[in-house]
């Protein structure tokens, strides 16, 4: 059955090259303009590598310490993203293909973990057990906070997978195990691929989580830098080895990813299929997501529940708490529509229109979501102030920050959905004379709005914890929920750091509700 | 689902735009590096007393006096606050800071700021080193902070060096005993010390016992012991004393950019801090020590007067050369 997939992929690369494409003027220069706008992080770590000189970026590089957060950083990539897609394929499975108990409770607490900020999961693991940390505390507390990014598209896929593939495979004698390791797992690929580069990008960038769990990486020693000595080479050239990781990350996602075709045209939708009988096995698989869960959930849950016991009533002000809630709202609201209109072209061109360009345009799009906060907002201060003043410290600036920022979480959501919405009705609807843009908007663009949906509310989730950038470029005045629970926490008083905990939580619950009910229509379709 | 998104979308942007982040465009600005809690207690305090309402912008010492070095003449920062007097000096090198009034300059001894003028003190905080009491006797406590970078001290403190309260305290060390020794200090405590982020995880580590003890600032060790002590139970402090660098008494500090456009409300909010703000330190759960002539200290602390501090002049702490220090001998 593998080879019809090839046979099919192969067809539709002719079709592709026989029947030329949509033109896209209009789009290619829209993803063109974001890129370029995303490079702007870039050329100033650029010029500030080439004003610094060989000399300094040897010294600063080329040393011992550097080599330590190399070996961290790699070590950490290689134990959480395998582990994690493991983890979320035996998740994802268990709850949409077998018969485990409760799998509808299952598939809302695997994903449940997205509303926790990954810093209150560590700052929860560091109460819970205050000598645990290094690798093994940030490889599974990372696990703990990014997996949802993993299982959502693991599971819509295998939700949405013919089950005509796996049946004629097994009518051919294939063993259940086989017919999983060669029918079902690469037709998982594509959505492996996509959450664990959002995992790894995240895993680059991230700097509460490590610094709770004591575990040094890039980013918490260009925080460090920026702390000591603010914009200086130091920070900048640690970003720029940044950006060489991210993509050999890139590279290495794009090289995996391949270019099967995922959509099915044809007479109404594929069947549901049956769930597998787990036998006398269903007590032990329950296991596995209870464990993850009590990890996951219970954990960071129970240590703010005891933070806000011990506060009382005196930790909530109001007068504090409603403008940091409303503000955070507002940023989270625009920054993701914003981000995934952004967004959009460029996912329309990676899934219609690959090749170099697009790569390269893509990548430009993607390594920005490596670079922790500092780099970005840096690269932004430093521009606005020397030549754009009048956006420093203003909305705008910080909103173009948060688009720049999660660029990539909303292109993962945008480019899977777009690659469901088949291409023969767009071409359809361009020889029925609908003008191209008219035509992609009528079909794919609708077609895709659940996925741009669900794009806008991973953005939302990350921009309602998001807090190095917010700090350094918001106007003045500006207090979101992680700016207090921030500084409630650096002053130890977490038992008023509480309530923005709580109420970032509170935010990013209907958020995660959006995810599940779009990766729920995703059968529908 | 797509039914009700309208509804989800029009009740977020009720509650974002019923709080519009501009509307505080307010008569003085704040930078401030101090603990929020703090300048909070002191700006709604002025605020009440004057009428001024106070915007403030959080970050930490080195980061917000490099931004105002960037922002320059363009800074709307009206007044710049900070826990340890590096950050207050970088600032003042660049020439950025308005010369105060003698009148308040006269609030604070002149041991407490610097002798330009260009800034003062506002709050003080000492360089302790915590000890675990079941790990050390008294008789095996360090006689100087530099003991602590020989071989025997090995895997035996922590510290938080990316802090600008540890860099303070380089910086200290940096004019007491000169470069080559701090390098040296500084390429021994790379040897020995379990390095954390943060004075809380440093004392927490002497506390559970991972290490023997902590060189950190006081008041985080006053904080937890009139807290829930789960970080300083079974830890005391020890003061180096004999004008030791580890005696080092770090000056927080306050000064009024030149590029204000509030000159007038940024002094008399300076003025406060200094004057009758100084009460906030002696009543308030911050622990760190009050500076102003004739204000007492909170009453659990050690009298500062005996706890025979190093003499420095704060304008002499040069952060960007103990950075440098650090960077080369790999804590940063």
């Amino acid at each position: 059955m593998a080879v019809s997939a090839d046979l099919a992929a192969a067809e539709a690369t002719k079709v592709r090259r026989a029947a030329g494409r949509i033109s896209h003027p209009v789009i290619l220069g829209a993803a063109t303009l974001t890129g370029l706008l995303s490079l702007l992080p870039l050329g100033f770590v650029v010029y500030i590598a080439t004003t610094s000189g060989w000399g300094t970026i040897a010294d600063l590089v080329f040393r011992p310490k550097v080599g330590g957060l190399l070996v961290n950083t790699l070590t950490l990539m290689a134990l959480v993203l395998p582990l994690s897609a493991v983890l979320a394929v035996a998740l994802a499975w268990l709850v949409e293909r077998t018969d485990l108990p409760f799998a509808q409770l299952w598939s809302w607490l695997v994903i449940a973990p997205l509303a926790l900020p990954a810093f209150v999961h560590s700052y929860a693991w560091n109460a819970f057990m205050p000598r645990f940390h290094g690798l093994g505390a940030a490889v599974l507390v990372s696990i703990l906070a990014y997996l949802p990014f993993l299982y959502l598209p693991v599971a819509a896929q295998l939700r949405r997978l013919d089950p005509a593939l796996e049946e004629t495979a097994q009518s051919m004698g294939k063993r259940p195990a086989v017919v999983f390791f060669l029918v079902v797992l690469p037709q998982l690929r594509l959505a492996i691929m996509g959450g664990a580069l959002l995992i790894g990008l995240h895993l680059l960038a991230e700097y509460g989580l490590f610094v709770l769990t004591r575990f040094d990486t890039f980013a918490t020693a260009i925080v460090d830098q920026f702390q000591s000595a603010y914009s200086g080479p130091s920070a900048n050239l640690l970003g720029g080895v940044l950006v060489l990781l991210c993509l050999g990350l890139l590279g290495l996602e794009t090289g995996l990813r391949g270019t099967e075709r995922y959509a099915r045209v044809g007479a109404g939708a594929a069947r549901r299929r049956g769930r597998l009988s787990l036998g006398k096995w269903r007590l032990l698989a329950l296991l596995l997501p209870l464990i993850f869960a009590a990890l996951s959930l219970a954990v960071p849950v129970l240590t703010l529940a005891r933070w806000l016991w011990s506060g009382g009533a005196v930790i909530w002000r109001f007068d504090f708490i409603m403008p940091a809630l409303g503000q955070t709202a507002m940023l989270a609201l625009a920054g993701a529509i914003l981000t995934t209109l952004a967004a959009v072209p460029m996912a329309w061109l990676s899934v219609r229109a690959p090749g170099r360009v697009q790569k390269i345009l893509e990548a430009s799009h993607s390594y920005v979501g490596a670079l922790p906060g500092v780099i970005i907002a840096l690269a932004l201060v430093t521009i606005t102030v020397q030549v754009a003043l009048p956006l420093y410290q203003t909305v705008a600036t910080l909103i173009f920050a948060y688009v720049l920022m999660f660029l990539p979480r909303a292109l993962v959501g945008l480019r899977t959905s777009i690659a469901q919405a088949p291409v023969e009705l767009e071409r359809a609807a361009a020889s029925l004379g609908r003008p191209p843009i008219a035509a992609i908007w009528q079909t794919t663009v609708r077609l895709a709005a659940p996925g741009a949906m669900a794009s806008a509310a991973l953005v939302a989730l990350g921009i309602t914890t998001e807090l190095t950038g917010t700090l350094m470029l918001a106007p003045n005045g500006t207090r979101t929920l992680a700016m207090r629970f921030w500084s409630y926490t650096s002053e130890l008083d977490f038992a008023s750091a509480a309530p923005y905990a709580l109420l970032m939580i509170v935010l990013s619950i209907p958020l995660v509700i959006m995810l599940h009910m779009q990766s729920d229509r995703v059968e529908q379709a | 689902m797509t039914d009700r998104l309208p509804l989800v979308i029009g009740a977020l942007l009720a509650l974002g735009f019923s709080n519009p982040i501009s509307a505080q465009e307010g008569p003085i600005v704040v930078y401030n590096a101090q603990h929020e809690t703090l300048a909070q207690e002191w700006a709604t305090a002025f605020t009440e007393e004057t009428g001024i309402p106070v915007i403030i912008r959080q970050g930490s010492d080195l980061e917000v006096a490099n931004q105002i070095l960037q922002e320059g003449a363009n800074s709307p920062a009206d007044v710049f606050l900070t826990e340890n007097s590096p950050g207050m000096a970088l600032v003042d090198k660049a020439g950025l800071f308005e010369p105060l009034p003698q009148d308040i300059l006269d609030q604070v001894p002149a041991q407490f700021r610097p002798a330009d003028g260009n800034w003062t003190g506002i709050a003080a905080r000492s360089t302790v080193f915590a000890y675990n009491t079941d790990r050390l006797s008294e008789g095996d406590l360090p006689k100087t902070m530099a003991e602590l970078a020989e071989p025997k001290w090995q895997g035996r403190w922590a510290a938080s060096p990316s802090g600008a309260d540890f860099q303070a305290i380089v910086a200290a060390y940096l004019v007491l005993e000169g470069d080559e020794a701090t390098l040296k200090w500084l390429e021994g405590m790379q040897e020995n010390a379990v390095i954390v982020r943060g004075n809380r995880a440093a004392l927490a580590a002497a506390n559970n016992g991972e290490v023997d003890g902590a060189l950190i600032y006081h008041y985080y060790w006053f904080g937890d012991q009139a807290g829930t002590k789960e970080s300083s139970g079974n830890t005391k402090l020890h003061y180096f004393g004999n004008q030791d660098p580890g005696a080092f008494v770090s000056i927080s500090g306050g000064g009024v950019l030149k590029s204000s456009q509030h000159k007038d409300e940024a002094l008399a909010f300076l003025r406060f801090v200094t004057g009758k703000g100084q009460d906030v330190l002696r009543d308030g759960t911050s622990f760190e020590y009050a500076v102003g002539v004739d204000h007492e200290a909170n009453a659990a602390l050690p009298p500062l007067a005996g706890l025979d501090a190093p003499e420095i002049d704060p304008t002499q702490l040069d952060t960007v050369k103990a950075a440098e220090l650090m960077t080369e001998a790999g804590l940063l």
